[in-house]
């Protein structure tokens, strides 16, 4: 009786224009809606508002609205934390969220503007030049020199070349459908750019994107093998998560299926637990050894990604990272997503992304080993724009996750831990599975990352840039507004009108 | 560097040089005698003075080289002081660290438009043999350090010219002024270039006018460039220090790293801050195709784009080169055995009747260097 909620949403259903085609009952994995005595029914206690069926329905005639009952209003207990006492309350669990943090922690890509070009120097018209974008990942050679015949000779080392700054995050085959996976893996071929298999393995079916895929090697080494390491261009390990730092994964036996199961190389319907550390790594010089044992592995050709979480002492962490051999250093910001993750690590861990690229671009360059590896950002980028202040601060690419799953059809109602994605994408249910065409998901993949491209070319041309590389780093094209002069050090940047 | 500001137009004080980043449009202009005849600088004033209106009177100056064949063997430093005190302290560190083998001031004349000069110093200088020993570096590097560190912790010192056989000259005020003003009529050398400044917004400072130097390499520079924080994070990650945030300095420090510690030849050094695009890289036969990726991804944060262009001078040589997309005007002829540059045609018309003129495309160098039988 203490535990009785009256729903978070309600159905809102126009009985003028519903024509009881029953549609939105058949596409409700979370079986809202109903019917019964000739009519349309709604159990609103079910709905995760993920949109489906306000999509789906063909007259127009749905929309779920946020319910107006109410707590007494607090600014302390708020109802959602109201709501978590009474959850856990009455189960004794650990609260469960996908997604990113929905919690208002300041998002500093929104207090940096970009600049642009006005009389001293001419801005660039894309349309009229070339505005390049090929990015480059990996170390640089720090040894050039000439050859008896007085041929250039560096020592190439082993590198990623995308046709744009933008790549797809790790999301495994587990956490999203098969058709994700391969609308990702299209869209990554098409655009001349990389997914990454996470850590669920790799699909037999998509061995045939090796070119653009890169393979992911986590704590629960699920789906590595010697084939594994070779299926992709580059090899990622992976540490941590933006959020949920310093927990693994779990990934419940409900979702490994026969195809799963094989991908996994683990029995089917047993959970896949992910430790939260490697357990062959417990300290820096362990990492060294991973990274060149993988490097061993695959004969030195293919460069070593280290993904991190970003945390607070990360500065230090990634220059470690940087010494260890590892070509390429992802870090992942707090605002990032998960398909599952406890709640409290995921509202309350971690660092926010522009901080923590702005300290370690710094501190690498301080160092004097900013060329030993590449860094490429995720979570959150939200949008082109993002991609260029990620830029100016110091990253050579970024990962794109969420932004990725809304153009395959997300309506981020963070419940991809259910299981029961309506729109085929965190699933495992061939039903639900089969609503995503992956052909479709990854032209609108292509589209996404193409219109962005576009904007990243006008921002640059603005700025008088025309080679992506004179982008990097580049932090007088940025100044922030409304920030602390703390967060002014830190991020490396003037404020506007200075 | 905690320079006083100098206030030359009665307005309030602005910021110096390095305390702020200024932008400029200017004129440039260059020749150079490939048999290396030593010829007199009256021509580089008269051609810059041509250029006149692509100046403000807020900086000018020039390189010369082989002006000191008496001297050619020991490093020329020049240096502003603010003042006596600045000068005595930083000759006590020159005294540590070299044999100073000749000092004087340099010889200038009073002009009516050129004011407020500092003290200005030139030393003829060798690194002491117990010092260079005990710093284990190269004799180049070692003076390089020298002239960083008397750049950047000495008040009221700065040394404006560090080359063999070399030296820059200049001030605030309108090119051919400061030729007058530091009796450049009579030095001879076999390579000039000058500059002549339109800064934005500031009353201009005799150390951020141009040529910018380091060791025997100069830089006089037109432009703004739009990769400039991304040039100088890198620089500054290598052990150079931006002190001046303008764009010549970096691009010279860009030079020296690739020239004299990378080895580049200059063609390279300018494959690597003017390459090709990928367009054209992509169309080129295999092996070229491999040498130009080499060189852009190995250097990619020494790319420069925004609209520049410069005469590099060094040792032996002139190199003259544009941006990518020829966002500044620049125009190359030749003389028999001289070859001159400028931002324009009428700056080289103006002292000679060249024979052949042209106008360098956007990304392609012209490198001229002493004929291989010429000693200097």
């Amino acid at each position: 009786m203490i535990d009785y909620e009256y729903p978070e949403y309600e159905v809102v259903r126009d009985e003028r224009r519903c024509t009881v085609c029953r549609l939105c009952e058949k596409q409700c994995a979370f079986s809202v809606h109903g019917f019964a005595d000739g009519r349309m029914t709604a159990d609103p206690a079910q709905c995760v508002n993920c949109h489906r069926c306000v999509a789906v329905c063909p007259t127009h005639a749905l929309k779920i609205v946020k319910s107006d009952h109410c707590f007494k209003p607090s600014v302390n207990f708020t109802a959602d934390l109201m709501h978590d006492v009474y959850a856990q309350a009455a189960t004794g669990g650990v609260l469960l969220s996908s997604m990113g943090t929905p919690k208002n922690y300041p998002v500093y890509f929104d207090k940096l503007l970009v600049n642009a070009s006005q009389v001293t120097n001419p801005p660039i018209d894309p349309l009229r030049e070339p505005m390049e974008i090929r990015t480059f990942l990996g170390a640089k050679s720090e040894t050039i020199g000439y050859d008896e015949a007085g041929k250039i000779c560096v020592e190439r080392k082993p590198t990623l070349t995308l046709d744009t700054p933008i790549l797809f995050s790790a999301m495994s085959y587990g956490s999203i459908s098969k058709n994700a996976h391969e609308a990702l893996a299209r869209a990554a071929a098409e655009l001349g750019t990389f997914y990454n298999t996470g850590e669920g393995g790799l699909h037999q079916d998509f061995y045939r994107f090796k070119d653009n895929t890169i393979v992911q090697v986590a704590s629960g080494r699920f789906g590595v093998h010697a084939d594994y390491l070779e299926a992709g261009t580059a090899i990622e390990i992976k540490i941590g998560q933006g959020a949920k730092p310093g927990i693994g994964g779990h990934l419940p036996g409900a979702k490994i299926g026969e195809d799963v199961s094989k991908t996994r190389m683990i029995p089917r319907g047993t959970d896949a637990i992910s430790p939260a550390p490697h357990h062959d790594i417990y300290s820096i010089e362990d990492l060294r050894q991973l990274v060149y044992s993988l490097k061993e592995a695959t004969d030195y050709k293919k460069p070593i990604i280290v993904k991190i979480a970003a945390v607070h002492n990360i500065a230090a962490i990634a220059s470690g990272i940087a010494r260890s051999g590892a070509d390429i250093i992802a870090i992942d910001g707090m605002r990032g997503g998960t398909g599952a993750a406890p709640t409290r690590i995921r509202d309350n861990v971690g660092i926010p992304i522009e901080l923590a690229l702005a300290a370690v671009d710094s501190r690498l360059r301080e160092e004097g080993i900013r060329n030993r590896c590449s860094l490429v950002v995720g979570g959150s980028i939200r949008s082109s724009a993002d991609v260029v202040k990620a830029l100016a601060l110091g990253a050579d690419a970024c990962y794109i996750g969420t932004a990725a799953l809304l153009a395959l059809g997300c309506h981020l109602c963070r419940s991809c831990h259910t299981g029961k994605c309506n729109w085929g994408i965190a699933t495992q249910n061939p039903e639900l599975v089969k609503r995503l065409d992956p052909a479709e998901g990854a032209r609108r993949l292509v589209n996404l990352v193409t219109a962005w491209n576009r904007e990243i070319k006008e921002m640059m041309g603005g700025m008088g840039i025309n080679s992506i590389e004179a982008l990097k780093g580049n932090r007088l094209m940025l100044r922030a507004i409304g920030v602390t002069e703390k967060e002014l050090e830190i991020l490396g940047v003037k404020h506007a009108g200075e | 560097m905690n320079h006083k500001t100098i206030d030359v137009s009665g307005v309030a004080a602005h910021n110096r040089e390095g305390e702020i980043r200024i932008p400029s449009g200017c004129a440039i202009s260059g020749f150079f005698s490939r048999r290396g005849r030593r010829m007199s600088a009256d021509g580089i004033v008269q051609s810059i003075a041509y250029m006149h209106d692509r100046s403000n009177g807020l900086g000018g100056g020039f390189a010369g080289y082989g002006i000191y064949p008496e001297y050619k063997d020991q490093y020329a430093l020049h240096i502003f002081y603010d003042d006596f005190e600045a000068r005595e302290n930083c000759e006590r560190f020159l005294n540590r660290h070299f044999d100073i083998v000749n000092l004087s001031r340099i010889p200038t004349r009073k002009h009516p438009r050129i004011t407020d000069e500092p003290l200005i110093w030139r030393y003829f200088v060798t690194p002491l043999a117990t010092k260079l020993a005990e710093s284990q570096l190269g004799e180049d590097e070692f003076v390089c350090r020298c002239v960083f560190t008397v750049n950047a912790k000495y008040d009221g010192a700065y040394v404006f010219s560090s080359g063999k056989n070399m030296g820059v000259f200049k001030a605030v005020g309108y090119p051919e002024d400061v030729g007058e003003f530091y009796r450049l009529d009579e030095y001879r050398g076999h390579c000039w270039t000058a500059h002549g400044r339109y800064p934005t917004n500031t009353p201009g400072w005799w150390g951020g006018a141009h040529p910018f130097s380091l060791l025997d390499y100069t830089v006089v520079h037109n432009g703004e460039i739009s990769s400039y924080d991304c040039n100088r994070r890198y620089m500054e990650s290598y052990g150079y220090r931006c002190t001046l945030q303008t764009d010549t300095e970096v691009i010279t420090y860009i030079i020296d790293y690739l020239n004299r510690k990378k080895g580049l030849r200059f063609s390279d050094v300018a494959r690597v801050i003017a390459p090709p695009f990928w367009s054209q890289i992509d169309n080129l036969p295999p092996d070229e195709r491999e040498t130009f990726t080499d060189l852009r991804n190995t250097f990619s944060p020494l790319l420069i784009t925004g609209p520049f262009s410069i005469i590099l001078g060094f040792s032996g040589g002139m190199m003259a080169l544009n941006d990518r997309l020829k966002l500044r005007s620049m125009v190359a002829a030749e003389e028999d055995d001289v070859t001159y540059i400028a931002s324009e045609e009428c700056a080289i018309r103006a002292i000679a009747n060249p024979s052949k003129v042209w106008a360098p495309r956007g990304g392609e160098p012209v490198i001229v260097t002493l004929d291989e039988d010429v000693k200097l």
